[in-house]
């Protein structure tokens, strides 16, 4: 085949030499041997790109968010046992449990503004409630949150240095206000644990767009766990029989959760979950989730044994956090994983008819 | 809260209370030289300072890379060769035989009466070409970015474009996530100008404006509010970038892939005129030469927040999952 009527006219050209320092095997040779055609020189790739280039941008968010991510749920789900204890008559459950609340709320909240861009406007946050952003949700939620914990942490504390907080008159009120407080944070403990779930879902990133549907049922669970671990670890054994109950469900959700999330999602999308630093992360983190459970099931009365594993149900909970975290920023680094399920998702609506919805049209 | 997706007039949705007709660009690629006047008319008139280390990034030549808090424009090149071009042409083709629906009969090629003997037709190499493409925010008619915003930094102008406000943005960087198609970043670092010398190399560089806030193209919104045109568009020589009111632009961009396709360069296609696409429609129409990812776009952009409503419902379910377990904790099997 020629490329142009004057192609015959033209005087045959040398064969194209090897690239030097190439590797010598593997140069096969395509044309004719007389040049005259252009050979291949790239393999032809799975999927076209711009150079290789992300389509999407990776949210700027650096390890404190998925810290955060990781002390949102440990709070929330501390202010359910804080409740639970409240209302079961269990005082050091309670108490640790809201001293817990409190801390990883705190601390969650720093990571947060932290990572900000302009962390001196923080405050910005709250300038208006716009139901559309998971994140100005999420912020009203962490405030409502905090202001319930606040007060019963701050009882406790009173509780437990003799009254030695200089609270003057706001004593009488922090104690009156003391019950409604820690049902008002539990509330707002489920929310704050599973915001963070649509905070992710709600991106173009792939990976954590298209888990949507199940990242919040992941999210509340390792929720679950992992505050249920902390109190494992806090308190004596006589007291957390409902932490350890709370922490075999959270394992059996969060293990459930994450497989139906894998099968259900795209698998283009799913596959930074198995590969590389988030791989690695999901498996230890399976993997400590069961330990963890399974020595809260079989020998969680032992005091020992539901220190480590509470321990052990911490760190699956940050790792599950960590590796979805991850996996998404990997997944928007690559611009395979966008393309892909768009082309794929695309083609399948054409198969089945629908042609009227896409973004590129021929008039 | 207006319509999450679907088709809409954004500025209505916004709650404006006036009738100035949305504004657009339309980047007919076909006619693109690549000479980067608009990337450079924009960084000058809107102060951004320099995106990057000034490096050869070895992609034709583009050394630009991509959109970014700096970077309001990017040509694109694409070299591609014979075979390319014939599965350009191909899927270009298929598009057409889709039977898209389409607004009144297909537009038949305007004569210019002056040029009427001469041959318009663009010469058509059929064993090498170049692509070139001036990509820019497409200024979405659900727009991600701005719906995911906590701080209502990000809103919708009167001219229904996207705009950043400067001083309200906390930099949390959800935005840059929620964009489909890569454009709004936020702003880490860069210079605003070149050192010159080695002494100057050292010294401390000027002030980086709006550092750690996000950035994207305003579709020059002091120049629409003094009834100007955006910089890029004003500076294009060849008329690639039009500017005007949307409606308009998409129907000169439906004429001229008409035009196009009557020549027989079936590989000219609209991206982003189909206002029941996922985002519903983009602001910035593009007519491009063949399949938007090799362009560095989403073949099947989706705005997140489209799903929302059952993100928020799956959500509850699993805080209703998470009581239903605490409370079974405290209260079952209490014997």
């Amino acid at each position: 085949m020629t490329l142009s009527e004057f192609d015959s006219f033209r005087p045959s050209e040398h064969a194209r030499r090897r690239r030097e320092g190439g590797k010598r095997g593997t140069g096969r040779r395509r044309d004719n041997g007389d040049g005259s055609r252009e050979m291949p020189m790239v393999p032809e790739p799975e999927f076209t790109s711009y150079y290789g280039r992300p389509v999407v941008k990776p949210a700027p968010w650096g390890d404190d968010v998925a810290i955060c991510l990781f002390l949102g749920g440990v709070a929330g789900g501390s202010a359910l046992l804080g409740l639970g204890g409240q209302l079961t008559g269990r005082p050091i459950l309670r108490r640790n449990a809201r001293l817990g609340a409190l801390t990883a709320v705190s601390a969650g909240a720093v990571a947060l503004v932290k990572d900000l861009g302009r962390p001196e406007r923080f405050l910005h946050m709250l300038r208006t409630f716009k139901v559309t952003s998971p994140m100005s949700v999420g912020s009203w939620i962490l405030s409502a949150f905090s202001a319930g914990t606040a007060v019963t942490a701050v009882a406790e504390i009173d509780r437990m240095t003799g009254s030695r907080l200089p609270l003057g008159p706001l004593r009488k009120v922090m104690y009156a206000v003391e019950g409604t407080a820690g049902v008002e944070a539990a509330v707002f403990a489920g929310p704050l644990a599973a915001y963070t779930a649509v905070l992710l879902g709600d991106t173009a990133t792939p990976t954590w767009n298209a888990a949507h549907e199940e990242l919040p049922f992941v999210f509340v669970s390792s929720a679950c766990l992992a505050s249920a671990g902390l109190a494992m670890v806090t308190t004596p054994t006589h007291e957390t029989g409902p932490a350890r109950k709370l922490a075999v469900l959270g394992v059996l959700g969060d293990v459930a959760a994450m497989k139906v999330m894998e099968r259900r999602m795209d698998p283009v999308a799913a596959e930074p979950l198995h590969q590389g630093k988030a791989g690695t992360m999901l498996k230890w983190s399976e993997r400590l989730a069961l330990a963890g459970g399974l020595g809260t099931l079989l020998a969680g009365r032992n005091r020992m044994v539901a220190a480590v594993s509470g321990l052990a149900l911490l760190g699956a909970s940050a790792l599950t956090r960590f590796g979805v975290f991850e996996a998404g920023l990997a997944s928007a680094r690559d611009p395979r994983y966008t393309i892909e399920p768009q082309k794929n998702r695309l083609a399948a609506r054409r198969a089945a008819g629908v042609t009227g919805d896409a973004i590129t049209t021929a008039s | 809260m207006g319509q999450l997706s679907g088709p809409t007039d954004p500025t209505a949705d916004a709650h404006w209370e006036h009738n100035h007709p949305r504004k657009g660009f339309f980047t007919d690629t076909s006619i693109c030289i690549g000479c980067k006047a608009c990337e450079v008319a924009c960084k000058e008139w809107n102060h951004n300072p320099q995106d990057g280390n000034l490096e050869l990034l070895g992609s034709s030549y583009d050394n630009t890379g991509s959109l970014g808090a700096s970077t309001w424009r990017h040509v694109a090149f694409i070299e591609q060769g014979q075979e390319r071009i014939v599965e350009a042409r191909e899927s270009g083709r298929a598009l057409v035989s889709l039977g898209m629906p389409r607004i009144g009969p297909p537009a038949a090629a305007t004569p210019v009466t002056d040029l009427a003997d001469a041959d318009t037709t663009p010469p058509d190499t059929a064993d090498f070409r170049w692509l070139m493409s001036s990509d820019v925010c497409k200024h979405c008619t659900h727009a991600g970015c701005l719906d995911v915003c906590p701080t209502g930094a990000l809103f919708r102008t009167e001219f229904g474009t996207v705009v950043v406000q400067d001083d309200v943005c906390n930099g949390c960087g959800t935005c840059v996530a929620g964009c489909p198609f890569g454009v709004i970043e936020r702003r880490s670092n860069g210079t605003v100008k070149v050192a010159s010398s080695r002494e100057e190399q050292h010294a401390k560089h000027p002030a980086v404006p709006n550092e750690g806030i996000a950035q994207k193209c305003t579709l020059c919104y002091d120049r629409l509010v003094d009834d100007q045109t955006p910089a890029c568009a004003k500076a294009c020589p060849t008329t690639s970038i039009k500017f005007g009111d949307h409606d308009d632009m998409v129907d000169t961009a439906r004429e001229r892939v008409a035009t196009l396709h009557a020549q027989g360069m079936t590989e000219a296609r609209l991206y982003g005129a189909n206002e029941n696409d996922g985002v519903g429609g983009t602001g910035s129409v593009f007519l491009l030469l063949d399949e938007p990812e090799v362009y560095g776009l989403p073949p099947d952009p989706r705005v997140p927040t489209a799903d929302l409503p059952k993100m928020y419902r799956r959500a509850g379910m699993a805080v209703a999952g998470m009581a239903a377990a605490a409370a079974l904790a405290f209260l079952g099997g209490r014997a």
